[in-house]
């Protein structure tokens, strides 16, 4: 049993750092500040879910699960709310990058 | 609220809406500080109960148990939408792994104005934050319940616009 924990743990804190890197290479390539923001929100998202989650496997049933668990709930409250932050002083500046109206082909049609 | 913004709370009488408020609330904050000091002496405990009643003191005087933000009655439903919105983030952020490592950088980034479903100013935040936690979208402007939201493909844009976590949070924050 704790060999399989530990080995999901494991699993999960790779697999977090790999989203983490990803989201580092995509604010890299991505062309404008809107798109960079997607790229770094999954540095926000899935990374620390799956980094604080394999932390709290490791740190068995304690207190510390519990602390473990509460700092990855602050941070997917806070984050999304400094990316809003952000994204609307950008946007109240009037920042456009390569982006356009969103225009439905036909709301009633079902597409293809 | 009814009465002037600056104007400190009058000693009238209290619902007794108030009072379960005022209690969940004091019952939140003295959970958060044994969870967060791991004291159980009892002289520990009793400090810290004092300073949770002073925080709502404090906050009592500063108006902020007077509106109802819902939360209490939110609590119960809360882990049926974590849990779905958990499957949604995973799902876009693999979505959005992909179109980043993809050689050919493919984006068609569109801005949208979302109606919220949620009528109050605490649902609507709830339904902002769950859009820009998903990876692929990012609420940039929340007025008069509309959202604008930008979105990193048209795909993304016209799942969001069908609107299934948009009905989900108002089910969610519904009184």
């Amino acid at each position: 049993m704790a060999i399989v924990l530990d080995a999901l743990s494991w699993a999960m804190l790779v697999g977090g750092a790999l989203f983490v890197l990803i989201g580092g290479i995509g604010a890299l390539r991505m062309p404008d500040f809107f798109t960079r923001m997607h790229a770094s929100s999954l540095t926000d998202s899935l990374g620390p879910m799956l980094v604080l989650g394999g932390l709290a496997l490791q740190s068995g049933w304690s207190l510390e699960t519990v602390k473990v668990l509460a700092i990855l709930l602050f941070l997917l409250i806070t984050g999304p709310t400094a990316t809003y932050a952000l994204g609307h002083a950008a946007s109240v500046a009037g920042l456009k990058g390569g982006t356009r109206e969103y225009r439905a082909s036909d709301p009633r049609e079902p597409r293809a | 609220m009814n009465r002037p913004a600056n104007s400190p709370p009058t000693a009238r009488r209290r619902s007794a809406r108030y009072w379960l408020r005022m209690s969940a609330t004091l019952l939140l904050f003295m959970a958060v500080w044994l969870v967060w000091s791991g004291y159980m002496k009892p002289l520990l405990v009793s400090l810290g109960l004092l300073s949770c009643c002073i925080v709502i003191l404090l906050s009592t005087r500063m108006g902020d148990l007077e509106e109802e933000t819902g939360w209490l009655g939110v609590l119960p439903r809360l882990p049926a939408y974590w849990l779905w919105l958990a499957r949604e983030v995973v799902i876009s952020n693999f979505t959005v792994a992909r179109i980043i490592l993809s050689p050919r950088l493919v984006l068609d980034p569109v801005m949208v104005t979302l109606e919220a479903d949620a009528q109050d100013p605490f649902g609507q935040a709830v339904l902002g934050n769950s859009i820009t936690l998903t990876p692929g979208t990012l609420t940039v402007g929340v007025e008069t319940g509309r959202l604008r939201v930008h979105c990193l493909t048209q795909a993304g844009a016209e799942e969001l616009l069908r609107g299934d976590m948009n009905r989900r949070v108002a089910a969610l924050t519904r009184r």
